[in-house]
């Protein structure tokens, strides 16, 4: 193991055991703080309960981010190549962004439900944005000298997108597909937070009503796991991808 | 032959091109030499269609032209390889754009990349080879262009002593073995009397041709030669001249 990895680990090591030794010496109560190894072993040992919900919750959030993939992609290329559209739609989509999720979940629940695609449209609304901003910038960075080159092989827009622009704005994509699988969690907790049957949300507002907080830290546990594990991916997707960027 | 005439380019206030003309024979080398800001650059991105000009005309072979995008190829300082290619992959970038045979191309390519020095490179990144070994590949990706007007803009001078002499005379061979017709600048006089026909000496803006020096014998030529000194040192105080006026 590399020594980064090794400070890395250690320093998290650090922080969980002065967590433990906090509620140990100042014997804070378990409804109020329970220690690491109080939310691992419920963590595990109440897997059973929690993993159905986690299951759930990734998969509102896996949709979430394709459907704002779908959504976003073209998006960001129509308004790349459109100036005009770029100005007429930007104002709305900060708008949008300015309202915060938590306003809109119950109108979404009364609107699409108590079930997932509530969820699956609050995670898409979150991740949506950061994908738009990041894909769109990444366009506009392409060096003007590129693009001048590109303008005399005769090379039309959507010839230079392909093998240039797009390939251009993939670190940039990347940069903000991680922002967005790290946030898209929240999403679809406050969905089901505000309405729902099932899902790690769903399970933590029913935990904290009878005071379970070790079940609550639980399943924030597990809702961390899914972000990292995400995050992880979206790294791996990318070194995979961007080839040339490591030389 | 390219020829400009009247071309005018203002930015603001301020006169870049003002009643430009401008000649380059067909299968000439000719260079443009001034002083750093002299609009140098501004013709180049009009010429390509970049900047639309306010006014004059552009002919290449007796026709009038808008601007010529489409007509010249194209390299520059940096070598603007595309990282994400490999050198073969970049050479043949505009025959991948024009949709031309891409057998027919690989093959030239291929040739090119022997002829210049590049064998058994063809499937390194840019970012896997040095500086020179990119400029070359960048020489053969203006060759794939099939334009035969050239526009050299500055092509060697991020390059180191060593590199750019061997590269020099590769930049003669598209003159005289690929049969283009050139239109180069550079800051360097040395290498413009190394391998032009004809040096235009420039003014500071609004630019114009303060001096057109017409050069022969064989290239790549000596530096050492006392006739070479002697129009180097003209050459030198002319653009000194124009520097001084300014400060006045």
């Amino acid at each position: 193991m590399k020594t980064s990895r090794l400070i890395a680990l250690a320093g998290a090591l650090t922080i969980l055991a002065s967590w433990e030794m906090a509620c140990r010496v100042l014997a804070i109560p378990d409804f109020i703080l329970p220690m690491p190894t109080q939310i691992v072993s419920v963590a595990v040992s109440q897997a059973g309960l929690l993993l159905p919900h986690a299951g759930i919750t990734a998969l509102e959030v896996l949709i979430g981010i394709l459907i704002s993939l779908a959504i976003a992609v073209p998006l960001s290329v129509i308004m790349f190549a459109h100036p005009s559209v770029e100005n007429t739609i930007a104002p709305f989509l900060v708008a949008s962004q300015a309202v915060p999720v938590f306003a809109i979940a119950p109108l979404l629940v009364v609107w699409l439900g108590y079930g997932i695609a509530s969820k699956v449209l609050m995670a898409a609304i979150i991740i949506f944005f950061p994908i738009t901003v990041s894909l769109l910038e990444g366009f506009k960075s392409c060096d003007q000298e590129y693009r001048i080159l590109f303008h005399l092989m005769g090379a039309g827009f959507w010839k230079a997108m392909r093998l240039l622009y797009w390939k251009w704005a993939l670190p940039h994509f990347f940069a903000g597909l991680k922002v967005g699988v790290s946030v898209a969690t929240i999403g679809a907790v406050i969905g089901e937070w505000v309405g729902a049957q099932q899902g790690l949300g769903y399970l933590m507002i029913q935990a904290n009503a009878r005071l379970r907080v070790d079940l609550v830290f639980a399943a924030i546990m597990w809702l961390s796991l899914m972000g990292v594990s995400m995050w992880l991916f979206v790294g791996f997707l990318e070194r995979r991808v961007i080839t040339w960027k490591q030389l | 032959m390219l020829k400009v005439s009247g071309l005018c380019k203002h930015f603001g206030d301020l006169a870049v091109l003002e009643n430009f003309n401008l000649t380059v024979p067909r299968r000439g080398f000719t260079i443009l030499i001034g002083p750093s800001g002299c609009g140098k650059s501004t013709l180049f991105n009009v010429l390509a269609g970049v900047l639309p000009p306010e006014n004059g005309e552009i002919f290449w072979l007796e026709k009038s032209l808008p601007h010529l995008g489409k007509k010249a190829a194209y390299m520059q300082q940096k070598d603007l390889l595309l990282p994400w290619f490999t050198l073969l992959d970049n050479a043949l970038l505009p025959a991948t754009i024009t949709g031309s045979d891409m057998t027919i191309s690989n093959t030239k390519a291929r040739r090119l990349f022997k002829r210049l020095g590049l064998e058994g490179f063809e499937n390194y990144l840019p970012a896997e080879t040095s500086g020179g070994m990119r400029q070359r590949c960048a020489l053969v990706r203006t060759l794939m262009f099939e334009h035969e007007l050239v526009l050299l803009d500055e092509p060697l001078s991020a390059l180191d002593a060593i590199t750019r002499t061997s590269l020099q005379s590769l930049l003669l061979l598209l003159q005289s073995e690929f049969n283009k017709s050139i239109l180069m600048i550079t800051h360097n006089i040395d290498e413009a009397l190394i391998l032009a026909d004809d040096v235009l000496v420039m003014s500071k803006l609004p630019m114009r041709i303060l001096e057109h020096l017409h050069l022969s014998g064989p290239k790549p030529r000596r530096l050492k030669d006392p006739e070479l000194i002697e129009i180097k040192e003209h050459v030198l105080s002319r653009l000194q001249d124009e520097l001084e006026n300014e400060n006045l």
